[in-house]
């Protein structure tokens, strides 16, 4: 009795310690992808004095000078705004269209529909990079280079978009209220917007937090079709921060967390869509 | 008659409503991609605005361009050592987080994933001012726990391997999270009944786990392994950012962190922008990618197979 008493004593002892090494390290772990950004946001506080003398753990108070170093030479506020301009159509873009092709391709029986899905899934497949000095040239022949429309326009054909909400409409549009709405004599393109597009939203929803957060973060096609300075997208305005303010460590800092924290804060309120939208979209493949 | 007459007429408001997709599809991407094809094999630049057609002459010069070869070595290199820590972290961290009963589930799956959610670029000039040698803050973390001295701090941007090495830790840095989440989200939907199968059988924890799980969350794996291929042989916003940042001229030092798709920037969009053979360069990157994406399924289909003729 007691020696058995005393080997549970010693398992579950065995299982305590190995639970603490498991916490142990996911612990450290959230740690290590936590600490880049505490550092950034207390750097952003601190002279660049006090960051050459080591690190700290607890905010200064050269905040202000830091933004007015930062805004003599580099409008971040600017490249916040821009980046707007081009992220909010997309994703409005790209949702709609999305939803409305994805709808034909759900609940529509016309020749070539599974061919034509097929092709927009093979399109997934091809890295944007492809075809970007083919894209150059066109958006040059149709003076639509260094603009805004370059890089909106494209997105009304997002496949990723397309995939994941024919899958959403498969699963969650019934045929019979389409049905239902053709004898109301709802025209087909009424029915889209009035009855379809509201059940899926939740769907849609979730590629447009995906969508907007891809345009938002897009660094390559912006470097390759903007020119004017004053067109500069966050991203690309962020990279020349190094060599704006060469010595100036703490401006660096905060330049960088303005274009981060918004991101931090849209994350900890929208986790749940970002994370589920991620995981549905490949289990489905 | 009538009925079939009006199923015909609207099914093919099908065709209607794929029109927008389908005009920006091709006028956008494919019609793009196409002339991109046409023009690597002509000599288009600024010194040729016109394009002359020089047959397969850019896909001759890739195998003499020293700079192009190395680039499919560094591109290969940096994705290489991000992803196999970075498949191994997300499915042990995977079943862990879904097996095992842990408190605040929910909470390292948010963590882990933050890295992920930032723009690229933002993160390769964070880790440059981070990485900075007499200023940089961590090497004076390292200091601070004494595991190196002050004398000895390290070079990260100047030195070929710790630059490269550099760009591989961050983007496991960026990517685990965001690979384990899908690896959590096929270990939910394996059939609990296996598991409990499996232990009235007496297999242990890491037995099931090689034998079930594992097996089960396979088409996950390939896909996670052949975006993961896509994105890394594509690989360019943090290696551009981290190498032009430090003045070192873009590559980094030695040119050890230029990239595929980095020279083909460099040789299309800037100095005297040869886009003829830029484009050469894209559709040999595509080539290399198709190979390889091919080569990933055929594995995984192969396997499929004597699967099936295990079942039977």
């Amino acid at each position: 009795m007691t020696s058995n008493n005393r080997a549970i004593k010693k398992s579950m002892a065995g299982i305590f310690t190995g639970r603490f090494f498991l916490y142990l390290f996911l612990i450290m772990l959230a740690i290590l992808c936590f600490t880049p950004f505490y550092m950034m946001i207390i750097n952003a506080t601190r002279s660049t004095q006090q960051i050459n003398l080591g690190v700290s753990l607890l905010p200064s108070k050269a905040l202000i000078d830091n933004y007015k170093t930062m805004m003599n030479s580099l409008n971040i506020w600017r490249g916040f705004s821009n980046s707007l301009i081009i992220a909010i159509p997309s994703t409005i873009l790209s949702g709609y269209f999305g939803a409305l092709t994805a709808y034909a391709f759900s609940k529509f029986r016309f020749r070539g529909n599974r061919i034509l899905f097929w092709a927009v899934l093979g399109t997934m497949m091809i890295p944007a990079q492809l075809g970007i000095v083919g894209y150059y040239q066109l958006t040059v022949k149709l003076h639509l280079i260094d603009t805004y429309w370059a890089l909106i326009l494209p997105t009304i054909a997002s496949a990723a978009t397309v995939f994941f909400l024919k899958m959403y409409i498969d699963a969650n549009v019934d045929y019979a209220l389409i049905e239902a709405a053709r004898v109301d004599g709802s025209s087909e393109f009424r029915t889209f917007n009035k009855i379809v597009l509201p059940i899926a939203m939740p769907g849609i929803a979730t590629m447009c937090i995906l969508n907007f957060m891809f345009s938002w973060n897009n660094y390559f096609t912006p470097l390759v079709l903007l020119f004017d300075k004053n067109k500069f997208t966050l991203p690309i305005l962020i990279t020349l921060v190094k060599g704006t303010f060469k010595q100036n460590l703490g401006s660096q800092y905060l330049a960088v967390t303005i274009a981060v924290v918004p991101i931090l804060i849209a994350f900890t309120i929208f986790s749940k869509y970002i994370i589920g939208g991620i995981a549905a979209g490949a289990l489905k493949e | 008659m009538n009925q079939r007459k009006f199923s015909f007429k609207t099914n093919n408001y099908g065709y209607i409503f794929l029109l927008p997709f389908f005009i920006t599809f091709l006028a956008l991407q494919l019609y793009p991609i196409l002339n991109t094809l046409y023009l690597s094999f002509t000599n288009l630049s600024t010194a040729n605005p016109q394009g002359d057609f020089i047959g397969f002459g850019n896909y001759i010069r890739l195998f003499t361009d020293k700079f192009f070869i190395q680039s499919i070595g560094n591109t290969w290199r940096i994705w290489i050592f991000n992803f196999i820590p970075q498949l191994i972290f997300a499915v042990g961290l995977a079943a862990i987080l879904t097996r095992d009963k842990i408190r605040g589930k929910s909470f390292f799956r948010g963590v882990y994933f933050l890295p992920n959610l930032v723009t690229a670029a933002s993160v390769g000039i964070l880790f440059n001012v981070l990485l900075g040698w007499k200023d940089g803050s961590i090497n004076n973390i390292l200091v601070a726990l004494h595991i190196i001295g002050e004398e000895a701090k390290i070079h990260f941007l100047a030195k070929p391997v710790w630059i490269s090495s550099s760009v591989s830790v961050i983007l496991w840095w960026m990517w685990f999270g965001h690979s384990m989440i899908l690896f959590m989200a096929a270990m939910i939907a394996v059939p609990r009944d296996l598991y409990d199968a499996a232990a009235v059988d007496g297999a242990n924890a890491w037995n099931s786990f090689w034998k079930i799980t594992l097996p089960q969350i396979r088409p996950i794996m390939v896909y996670v392994l052949v975006t993961s291929l896509i994105g890394g042989l594509n690989n360019f916003d943090i290696p551009y950012v981290m190498g032009e940042g430090q003045n070192l001229g873009v590559g980094g030092p030695m040119k050890s962190i230029l990239t595929m798709v980095m020279h083909l920037y460099n040789t299309a969009f800037t100095g005297g922008r040869q886009r003829g053979y830029g484009a050469a360069i894209a559709f040999a990157l595509f080539i290399i990618v198709l190979i390889f994406s091919l080569i990933i399924f055929r594995v995984m289909y192969r396997g499929r197979d004597t699967e099936n003729t295990k079942g039977v």
